[in-house]
């Protein structure tokens, strides 16, 4: 039995040594300096780059984490410190709903508030779409952090004169703040790779555009885009965009998961 | 507090300004600070209903156009026809059923046994590193998955397994006919790989939660450690690991991208698996922004009104029975 668990064990990690395998050998190769300057040529013709997507994943995250993260966070908080609240019950129900919910309809759902009421898809309606996806991740990881940390703390400030919210903030959250850091970059690493709301809001486009109301490029449409489309060039350059995105993703979950290691490592 | 506070206030003064400071606990004194700090993350807090609530009736109005046109036989009819006007969602849901179905066929007994190896018998020191590889996984974005998908895995599918399916099982119709590439079949070897990692996290979480008891119990009246483990630990934990295939499934009926990209986007429904299918996320990422009519933007809308009730419904049902097994445990503890 314990060789057939062990099989198991082979096969389910086999699939991403294979996929990081063949990103590296298929990727590896297009990835000059010219894929990092580069705007895309027009179809058929050799080379390109994918400067517009890198710009346009920073800012659609960027802007998504700007709406996403204060939300979050205060939220996580309210949770904590009022956990018997109605509001703080119902909050963290409907942040599980949320949670779950496919990120395509929170993309049907951005599209018919901002893009059909604005008529025109727009980098911001992306940002809105990837910040609602970011919210209950964000929000539980504060609420959860913020509980493990020692009531006696918490106790010790107020007993030294300190208000409510100045305890709060500067004793309970600094305490918890490298936790809420890790789940932070957890966030912004799985809404970085998203795709399907953006489709419906940020669009994809061929062109440098840095302004948020406007359809811009992201690198996962780029890769979509890409892999669908009939070019082998294309493919290349699909392959490329992937590597760079899946080291994006990969470099903020381990660089998350270090800190939190850190961190307990450091308590007991 | 409010009632002393009238009892106080002057009844000859009409002005309620009074009583609208409110009932400020005797303790903590009237510090603006806190009441500052509070509105502040009492609005944060209120975001997250405000916004489902939006995105429900938001939902709900845009797919009112679909609903009054179809009514019921939006989901017992199967022709999807833009050009015509004509939407039934029997396909699409079909496809979203049977792939997320069989991609649980395939992960849930791996995902069972990584989890039940590194809970129980695997040496401590690589318990640690397994687990986060197999995490790895779900951090991969889901239209990389994809990318592979078409290039690596339909490729490799069609020329090795899926022959190998015809050949052995070519007597069920579910392994007849014509093996193209992107299929249902496809599909479900990209879901499984990708809804794997949170089975694994999850059914590891109850497991752990196990008392030592259970197993101390059955190891004492001689057992084996592995009938020890089916014996007590994995019937302990039962609802909690069902929880856990449960929350894959919510994960799988979502899934849109790696499955758009590889199950061939068919409005049709095959006995074979190796024929396209088509699922509710995949066909909203594929036609909404190329609807040109209302009616098909409130049609797909309505698939999205769907897939939201039924991922809601699935993940309660996941989330209710992981607490049942969880519950007792530290708050911080569950990890999900």
């Amino acid at each position: 039995m314990v060789v057939i668990m062990g099989f198991s064990v082979l096969v389910a990690v086999l699939p991403l040594l294979f996929i990081l395998g063949t990103l590296i050998i298929r990727g590896a190769g297009s990835l000059n300096l010219a894929f990092f300057t580069a705007l895309p040529v027009p179809a058929g013709e050799t080379g390109g780059g994918g400067a517009h997507a890198i710009v346009g994943t920073l800012m659609i995250v960027g802007a998504a984490c700007l709406f996403g993260l204060p939300v979050g966070i205060s939220a996580g908080i309210y949770c904590a410190e009022y956990p018997g609240t109605r509001l703080a019950r119902g909050t963290r129900f409907l942040a599980d709903v949320m949670n779950g919910t496919p990120s395509i309809v929170v993309g049907v759902f951005a599209w018919t508030w901002i893009v059909a009421t604005q008529k025109n898809f727009s980098g911001f309606a992306g940002s809105a779409a990837l910040a609602m996806l970011m919210v209950p991740m964000v929000m539980r990881t504060t609420e959860e952090l913020i509980t493990l940390v020692p009531h006696s703390l918490r106790e010790a400030a107020l007993a030294l004169g300190y208000s409510r919210w100045r305890t709060s903030l500067s004793v309970v959250l600094r305490t918890a703040l490298p936790g809420i850091v890790t789940g932070v970059l957890l966030a912004v690493a799985r809404i970085a790779g998203e795709t399907a709301p953006l489709l419906l809001t940020a669009l994809g486009s061929q062109f440098m555009s840095t302004r948020l109301g406007e359809p811009m490029a992201a690198l996962p449409l780029v890769v979509f885009t890409y892999a669908t489309g009939p070019y082998e060039e294309w493919h290349r350059l699909a392959w490329a965009t992937a590597l760079v995105l899946i080291v994006v993703v990969f470099l903020l979950s381990v660089a998350a998961r270090l800190a939190t290691r850190q961190r307990f490592d450091r308590q007991g | 507090m409010t009632d002393s506070a009238t009892a106080v206030a002057d009844p000859a003064a009409a002005d309620p300004a009074p009583q609208a400071q409110g009932p400020v606990s005797a303790l903590e004194g009237r510090n603006w600070g806190d009441l500052a700090f509070r509105g502040v993350l009492t609005t944060g807090a209120l975001a997250v209903p405000v916004l489902m609530g939006f995105l429900v009736w938001e939902l709900w109005v845009g797919s009112r156009l679909a609903v009054d046109q179809f009514g019921f036989d939006f989901v017992t009819a199967s022709v999807w026809d833009p050009v015509a006007g004509q939407f039934g969602a029997v396909p699409l849901i079909f496809g979203t059923l049977v792939s997320s179905f069989l991609a649980l066929c395939i992960a849930v007994p791996l995902s069972l046994g990584v989890a039940i190896f590194l809970t129980e018998f695997a040496p401590t020191r690589i318990r640690q590193p397994i687990a986060f590889v197999v995490e790895l996984l779900a951090a991969i974005p889901s239209v990389v998955y994809g990318l592979w998908g078409i290039f690596v895995l339909i490729p490799f599918l069609r020329a090795t397994i899926f022959p190998f399916l015809r050949g052995l099982f070519g007597f069920l119709p579910f392994f007849q006919g014509p093996i193209y590439g992107p299929s249902m079949l496809s599909a479900a070897v990209i879901l499984a790989i990708m809804v794997m990692p949170y089975i694994m996290s999850v059914s590891r979480e109850v497991l752990l939660a196990v008392p030592p008891s259970q197993r101390e119990a059955a190891l004492a009246l001689g057992a084996t450690r592995w009938e020890a483990v089916i014996s007590a630990v994995v019937p302990y934990a039962r609802s909690g690991i069902i929880g856990a295939v449960i929350l894959g499934l919510g994960r799988a009926l979502g899934e849109t991208m790696a499955v758009t990209m590889v199950i061939g986007n068919r409005h049709e429904i095959a006995a074979s698996l190796f024929a396209p299918g088509y699922t509710m996320a995949a066909v909203i990422a594929n036609e909404f922004t190329e609807a040109a009519t209302d009616i098909h933007f409130s049609a797909l809308t309505l698939v999205a009104l769907v897939l939201f009730v039924v991922t809601v419904l699935v993940n309660a049902g996941a989330r209710i029975l992981i607490w049942r097994v969880a519950r007792g445990r530290p708050e911080g503890g569950r990890g999900l």
